[in-house]
């Protein structure tokens, strides 16, 4: 018996990533932010998200990829973190997708860098993969290390 | 029934039994005034009585078997059989205990103890003496006759379920919970309606009116009269929600019920409500600016309609986490009784504001300090009866709570009528537990003395009670005050009494700040670490900030001031072409800094919201908030500022003018005396502890009222005296016409202030020094070397006092 699992995708640098849809509460577009001096590198700034204050990290400087191009505005995935939520910045979100669990396999060994950490794994789609983004591990970024 | 319905059945009958517990103790202590108020005897009768139907149902036995024989006792009062003597009131008094020992046992355990009060209970079967009672099962104790104007039927708790192993709430239900009352309504019956929210942490509303007085039948009463006799039959598992209407509203003639218009509500739910409020007027302000730029009237009327009823919903939920105090001084009356009983005295709690409000984080914090204080008073201030004829006061102490708000802070006092505090003793009490040395002793003020009580390890009692006096007291109460942006003062007269005057911020979750900008970002500083700002403009801007060896430093008023730029520290792109500078002067852990920002913007009232765990080690910021516009902004912690700019941690002088007056702790250890120039006299040390401010005023802004020289200076005249004539004797002379600035040292009591001329202010110094007592002339307390020279330290008062006797004496003159 095969389970179907949910994900909210989207798009980092070309690659096509995913996270379970049940931890993500909403998807918005930019929002004007607040700079954090001081703050990991990853964390963008501070999101005023209907009076709640939402923490934004930089998917792409998270995972070690390149960075966004100049005017490229980023999107919004908030993610429910116990009672507070954090918000991810991604290129471009897609759609909900239903997966089969056969079609997961897990990272290959050669998979080197931050995103070893990051990625559980891959679903194998038609003519693609999707990455399946550990949030938990996503959301851990760097704390302590902000005076380094 | 599921598990969860138990649970909330277990719940709610501790929540509601606390609540009215605590009612019965207000309820006693007023039934000592007036033993035959039969009103407050069929609610106390009631409460027990509710408390013991249920306790049967719930099989807790010991809890049902105290409350009977307490039932039984009351029904006599009730019906007049019986008139309340202090020996019942203790009794009774004693029962309640027994009864919320055990709630917290079954909150605890969820079974009642082990305890039987057997001596209790047998306490108050003698008092039942006269007819004893026959043990009465639970539905029939209540039978009323027809013809007695009280209630017809008890209300029997419509309860319930076998206890579940399930904690119930917190320890004390009822400092979680926020009770509004509109009017004064007796609570015996409240609605049991729940939210389905955590017991621990509800709200009751009651916005209702009480009930017509005198209408003792209405027409809806026999229909309860009829439905309620069924309650007490076997326990039919009822859910909650069945069992709601029953336990309200008796048939009771004359007296007011409370209202079904109460409900219980989550405080979770209230906080998110305000959450969504605070979005809603920032969306209203949004859209108030859009439709300011079009002409279409029907947006203009909508969007105005939308600004009314968004400021009106926010008041209205502001208003949902505001208690009034009456709530924390309800359980006053009988802390005081108990403890007078114990002590021998007779004290009698008038308040005043009762329904002054404060949110209810406040409430939870003050609870505690208030209560000590009230002890304390009791204890050690009210003197016993024989002592107070003696002096010719009435035998009956009066202990005063008041309640005030004024000037956005809530002020509370506690005034007794009792001995007061005797500098003298304080001295002697101070020498003898090593507080302080004999040098600091001999030149303290009464003032300073009397607030050696803040001191820790400070007892003046002369026999330690069991009550208070064990040393741990009120310096706890002041740093418990002072957690939460307080203030607390204390002023005695020996013989006449003390007054305890605390002063506390409305609500914790909005304070006052100072709006800075560094680098294109914004920040907010508490103004509670704020102590000035300086701006240097043009050629001082270029000059006025030195270097030690390339840390820089400003000369204020005479003393370094270490600097920190807030845009290097935070790593924020500089501002080069401003040619101002703007500096932020700053305390933290009792020192000062300057913090050079960008520009200074304006203070708002700001929210305060923790920030992610991922930015929670930065230890610059304390939290971020939502300003006006929508946008966030970070508040700055000023000792993680400090400690980041390594002010904290450099060994540096403290000898800084100091707006406030320093702690009362650093005044004794060490003397802070203020260095100053006075005429032909020479140097001249005043206790810093005196100063009130110094100012620079313009000779011209000195004006001449009648003999005196007198200042305009904040709204008042302040007289001045010129320190000069003073100690040399006389009472001042017109300013010289070549000076362009006077110095001013303001002294203040009692709002009072006087401002005292010097020709220059020279330094603060803050060391160990040996003060020598020396008399002869007037208003010199005593001298000490300081800087290799000797100076004569000032006693302000006798100065004033010998230049003009009447002029501490004077009431502040309104402008």
């Amino acid at each position: 018996m095969t389970e179907a699992q949910q994900f909210c995708t989207f798009c980092l640098d070309g690659l096509f990533f995913g996270v379970e849809v049940l931890k993500v509460q909403e998807v918005i577009r930019y929002q004007q932010m607040t700079h954090v001096p001081l703050a990991p590198g990853v964390v963008e700034g501070l999101i005023n998200l209907r009076g709640q204050i939402v923490t934004a990290i930089d998917l792409r400087r998270r995972l070690g990829l390149s960075p966004r191009p100049q005017g490229q505005l980023p999107m919004n995935v908030v993610i429910r973190t116990g009672d507070s939520a954090v918000s991810f910045l991604v290129d471009e979100i897609g759609d909900v997708l239903e997966v089969e669990e056969e079609a997961f396999e897990r990272p290959p060994e050669t998979l080197q860098g931050e995103a070893r950490d990051l990625i559980r794994g891959a679903y194998k789609l038609d003519g693609r993969l999707l990455l399946i983004l550990d949030v938990e591990r996503a959301i851990l970024c760097g704390a302590g290390s902000f005076l380094g | 029934m599921s598990l969860s319905d138990m649970d909330d059945v277990l719940k709610e009958f501790l929540v509601e039994s606390y609540e009215n517990l605590d009612q019965l103790d207000a309820d006693f202590v007023a039934l000592e005034q007036d033993p035959t108020h039969r009103d407050t005897l069929a609610a106390v009768f009631r409460t027990i009585h509710t408390i013991k139907g249920t306790a049967g149902f719930l099989a807790f036995e010991n809890l049902e078997r105290v409350t009977h024989v307490g039932e039984n006792l009351l029904s006599k009062l009730r019906d007049g059989e019986l008139t309340l003597t202090p020996e019942i009131t203790t009794a009774l008094l004693g029962m309640v205990d027994a009864v919320r020992e055990m709630l917290g046992n079954i909150e605890e355990t969820s079974t009642d103890g082990d305890a039987e009060y057997a001596e209790l209970v047998t306490e108050l079967t003698r008092l039942n003496a006269d007819q004893p009672a026959a043990p009465v099962p639970a539905a029939e104790a209540s039978p009323e006759p027809a013809a007695s104007a009280l209630p017809a039927a008890e209300p029997e708790p419509v309860a319930e379920v076998t206890p579940t192993d399930e904690p119930a709430p917190s320890s004390a239900p009822s400092s979680s919970l926020v009770m509004f009352h509109q009017n004064k309504p007796k609570p015996q019956a409240e609605p049991a309606a729940t939210a389905g929210g955590p017991a621990s942490s509800l709200v009751m509303f009651n916005q209702n009116k009480p009930a017509a007085s005198t209408a003792g039948t209405s027409s809806s009463a026999p229909a309860r009269e009829a439905s309620v006799p069924d309650a007490p039959t076997p326990p039919p598992p009822v859910k909650p929600a069945a069992a709601e209407p029953a336990p309200v509203k008796p048939t009771k003639a004359g007296g007011p019920g409370m209202s079904e218009a109460s409900i219980r509500v989550d405080v979770g739910l209230l906080d998110k409500l305000m959450n969504q409020v605070g979005e809603l007027v920032l969306a209203r302000n949004q859209v108030l600016q859009y439709a300011s730029d079009t002409s279409e009237p029907e947006l203009l009327a909508t969007s105005q309609r939308l600004n009314l009823i968004t400021t009106e919903l926010q008041e209205g939920v502001m208003k949902t986490r505001m208690q009034p105090i009456g709530n924390v001084w309800g359980k006053f009356p009988r802390v005081v009784r108990d403890l007078a009983v114990m002590c021998g005295k007779q004290v009698r709690v008038e308040m005043e504001g009762k329904e002054t409000e404060l949110d209810r984080t406040i409430i939870e914090a003050i609870k505690d300090p208030l209560t000590h204080i009230v002890r304390n008073s009791v204890d050690h201030g009210i003197e016993k009866p024989e002592v107070r004829v003696e002096n010719s006061k009435p035998a009956e102490g009066v202990l005063r709570l008041n309640a005030f708000h004024e000037g956005g802070q809530v002020n509370i006092e506690i005034v007794d009528d009792g001995g007061g505090i005797n500098p003298a003793k304080m001295r002697e009490k101070g020498l003898s537990k090593g507080l302080i040395t004999p040098d600091q002793a001999s030149t303290m003020t009464d003032r300073e003395l009397i607030h050696l009580i803040f001191r820790p390890g400070f007892s003046t009692a002369e026999a330690v009670t069991k009550v208070s006096g064990r040393g741990v007291g009120m310096d706890v109460v002041r740093t418990n005050i002072e957690k939460i942006g307080g203030s607390l003062d204390i002023s005695s007269e020996v013989g006449r009494g003390t007054t305890l005057k605390i002063k506390i911020p409305l609500t914790l979750a909005i304070i006052p700040a100072l709006m800075v900008t560094s680098g294109g970002e914004r920040f907010a500083i508490p103004q509670v670490s704020l102590l000035e700002l300086v701006r240097l403009d043009g050629e001082q801007a270029r000059t006025a900030i030195e270097r030690i060896h390339g840390t820089p430093v400003y000369r204020l008023r005479g003393t370094l001031l270490p600097l920190v730029y807030l845009n290097q520290l935070l790593r924020l792109p500089e501002d080069k072409e401003s040619t101002s500078i703007n500096m932020v002067v700053l305390r933290a852990d009792d020192r000062q800094f300057g913090m050079i920002v960008d520009t200074i913007n304006d203070t708002q009232e700001i929210v305060v919201k923790p920030l992610d765990k991922t930015l929670k080690d930065i230890p610059v910021f304390a939290g971020a908030t939502i300003l006006g516009d929508g946008s966030v902004s970070l508040i700055l912690d000023v000792l993680g500022v400090a400690q980041q700019g390594k002010v904290v941690s450099e060994v540096g002088d403290k000898r800084l003018v100091v707006a406030k007056p320093p702690a009362e702790e650093e005044a004794l250890e060490r003397h802070t005396l203020l260095l100053v120039t006075v005429g032909e006299q020479g140097r001249f040390a005043i206790p810093l502890g005196l100063v009130n401010r110094l100012e620079e005023f313009d000779a011209s802004r000195v004006e001449n009222s009648g003999d005196r020289l007198v200042v305009q200076y904040r709204g008042r005249i302040m007289p001045l005296i010129s320190l000069a004539h003073a100690v040399g004797g006389g009472y001042g002379a017109p300013i010289e016409a070549e000076q362009d600035v006077v110095q001013i040292i303001v002294y203040s009591r009692d709002e009072q202030c006087i401002g005292l001329i010097v020709d220059q202010i020279d330094d603060i110094v803050d060391e160990r020094i040996r003060i020598e007592k020396r008399s002869g002339r007037p208003g010199v307390g005593g001298a000490a070397v300081i800087h290799g020279t000797v100076t004569d330290i000032l006693d302000l008062e006798t100065v004033i006092r010998c230049v003009d006797p009447g002029l501490l004496d004077t009431a502040p003159m309104e402008l």
